[in-house]
């Protein structure tokens, strides 16, 4: 039948959804040409004829060094965070087994703002090259607490899921309370752990942000796409997964460890935006259905385009202000969503 | 041949006990009906058949191998459960969850080889989903949903099949059209089938051992044409019945007593 595509040799064996396929190749597409136009524009306008040259290095200009040290790092990042949000959420809301769940709504991006908003107040004369570890540190905490508290005899999703949300809303109080009450807290410091809580990529560095988030991208993509088959059974349900052979409980700890690791350094990196965790993998699932084979990757392709161009509309539309990616991603991405539910409003 | 058996097996919930010290051997490459009434520990025994429970004491033997011992994938390829009321996600079309039958079978590397193709195609052929298969699940009637599922867990080609209320929720042509395919499953692959029914009447059509349950023991185990008798049905249900022979096919067939219209002069009793 020509809807599947089976690749298979001696080394491994997989079956595609021909439609699956096609989405992914278009989402790459688009995601290539949004960060042509992202280097492109700014307050210095280049042509996507030239940043190509640029980032080939045939062209020698003086927009190299604005594109190599001050956009391209900002659109990598951008690429990167959107997409590990939008994974960690595809894989939350797969173990929880409900689709109004992502790392923002249960507190675990909460946790790891906590923990960013706690180094940013009482630890500035620390190196700024440990705050993702505390933003990471406090998403693990975070989770290790709602786990905890749904822990009997193994974690069932909807337990799992009203402890997180109670635990979202004590720790965003928890974080206002540090930042309002801190009198010692210069304005400038509250100033920037609020634009922190909203979200923004603004400023980042190769060095200190890109290399940071890079090799917890690198390792957790790959395992998080070869462990949808167990997130597939276990969207059956329990007994079902536990009837095909899945070890339930074990590999939902490893997923949810692989969620909270992409969420933290996501947060750790870009702040706490929100919206993408939870409606890239809507958005995912409109488009190619609910395996999780295609989900994660066509929701990280997602999450990364509707930060690149978040970011875009943040960076561009208030010059010379600099707004929180954060405020947008809502904004962008949500008629987008609106749509394909209205284009599927009869099923399909 | 394959072979379920449980040995005093102890289960409580909290305070509750479920059994106490239970015995039961299945008998293999038969269809075997576990009957009762509502929370007489039926369902709670083929759970823990399937290590769905653990008990707290005694022990599954599969195939004279402990079931604590086994790796779930290794219990998986042996002997398959199909829970009652299973849900599939949205938008999750046939082909795919059949797929997931595969499972014990898949590894890092291969997820789809030349035999999970050809087990998820014969799992679809005979359960007549073929043309089925790229519907989504929820746009399906409940026969064929129920269908679909069983597919999944012929995927996964396990010598034992056990199913928790496969009929329930079905009307009565879809019931039949379930319990006709495990028949045939039986009958011409000797799957062992161990399911818990209902409908005492179909029990006694379709099963070759039927197992009462009643209050966490077992109160009686054979054949349905020996077992089957008003006393037991009275000591199992606690209802009087009058107990006669299937025009059609010959098997015990049981009339509740109860009120109702009469079209005769009296009752029979």
């Amino acid at each position: 039948m020509s809807k599947l595509v089976t690749i298979r040799n001696r080394m491994f064996s997989f079956q595609l959804e021909r439609r699956t396929v096609m989405v992914i190749l278009m989402l790459l597409l688009a995601n290539l040409a949004a960060i042509v136009v992202c280097v492109g524009l700014g307050s210095k306008t280049i042509s996507p004829a030239n940043v190509i040259r640029i980032l080939f290095g045939t062209l020698d200009s003086p927009d190299t060094m604005i594109i190599e040290s001050l956009r391209m790092p900002r659109v990598i990042i951008a690429v990167m965070v959107g997409s590990a949000l939008a994974v960690s959420g595809a894989l939350l809301q797969g173990i929880v087994r409900n689709p109004l769940t992502s790392p923002d709504i249960i507190g675990i991006s909460g946790g790891a703002s906590l923990g960013t908003v706690i180094f940013i107040l009482y630890f500035s004369h620390v190196s700024i090259r440990y705050m993702p570890l505390s933003a990471i540190l406090g998403a693990f905490a975070a989770a290790f607490l709602i786990y905890l508290f749904a822990y009997r005899k193994g974690v069932t999703p909807l337990r799992l899921v009203l402890i997180g949300i109670g635990m979202a809303t004590a720790i965003t109080a928890v974080t206002y309370m540090l930042i309002l009450t801190s009198s010692f807290t210069p304005t400038a410091v509250a100033v920037k752990a609020f634009t922190f809580m909203t979200g923004s990529i603004y400023g980042v560095s190769w060095v200190r942000d890109v290399y940071t988030l890079l090799p917890w991208i690198v390792v957790l993509f790959p395992v998080a796409i070869l462990y949808a088959r167990h997130l597939n059974v276990q969207e059956l349900g329990d007994e079902v997964a536990t009837s095909v052979g899945s070890s339930v409980q074990i590999k939902r700890t490893i997923l949810l460890v692989i969620s909270v690791a992409l969420a933290g350094a996501a947060v750790s990196i870009g702040g706490a935006i929100n919206f993408i965790g939870l409606m890239a993998p809507h958005i995912a699932r409109k488009l190619v259905g609910p395996s999780y084979g295609g989900v994660i990757p066509v929701s990280g392709l997602i999450g990364s385009l509707v930060l690149l161009l978040s970011d875009l509309v943040a960076r561009i539309a208030f010059l010379p202000l600099d707004i929180p990616a954060g405020v947008f991603t809502a904004a962008i991405g949500a008629p987008f969503f609106i749509y394909l539910l209205y284009r599927h409003r009869n099923g399909s | 041949m394959s072979s379920i058996q449980a040995k005093n097996l102890t289960l409580s919930y909290g305070q509750k006990e479920i059994f106490n010290q239970l015995d039961l051997l299945v008998p293999s490459g038969q269809i075997t009906v576990l009957i009762g009434s509502n929370g007489c520990g039926k369902s709670t025994l083929l759970r823990s058949l399937a290590r769905l429970l653990k008990p707290q004491e005694g022990s599954i033997l599969l195939d004279g191998t402990e079931i604590a011992k086994l790796s779930s994938k290794e219990i998986a390829r042996r002997l398959a459960i199909l829970p009652q009321g299973p849900l599939a996600p949205e938008g999750l079309t046939v082909h795919q969850l059949v797929k997931q039958g595969r499972y014990p079978y898949q590894s890092w590397l291969q997820q789809w080889t030349r035999e999970d193709e050809r087990m998820v195609n014969r799992a679809l052929e005979v359960t007549h989903m073929k043309e089925l298969s790229s519907l989504s699940i929820d746009s399906l009637s409940g026969g064929q949903r129920q269908r679909a599922w069983i597919a999944m867990t012929l995927a996964q080609n396990t010598p034992t099949i056990l199913l928790d209320e496969p009929t329930t929720y079905l009307d009565m042509s879809h019931q039949i059209e379930i319990l006709d395919l495990l028949f045939d499953l039986n009958g011409q692959e000797k799957r062992t089938i161990v399911m818990v029914l209902h409908d005492i009447n179909l029990a006694c059509r379709y099963a070759d051992h039927i197992v009462a349950v009643k209050d966490g023991h077992i109160h009686a185990q054979g054949k349905p044409e020996v077992i089957m008798t008003e006393q037991l049905i009275r000591e199992v249900f606690g209802m009087a019945c009058q107990m006669t022979v299937d025009p059609i096919f010959g098997t015990p067939l049981c009339i509740p007593h109860g009120k109702g219209r009469s079209l005769k002069d009296s009752h029979s009793k």
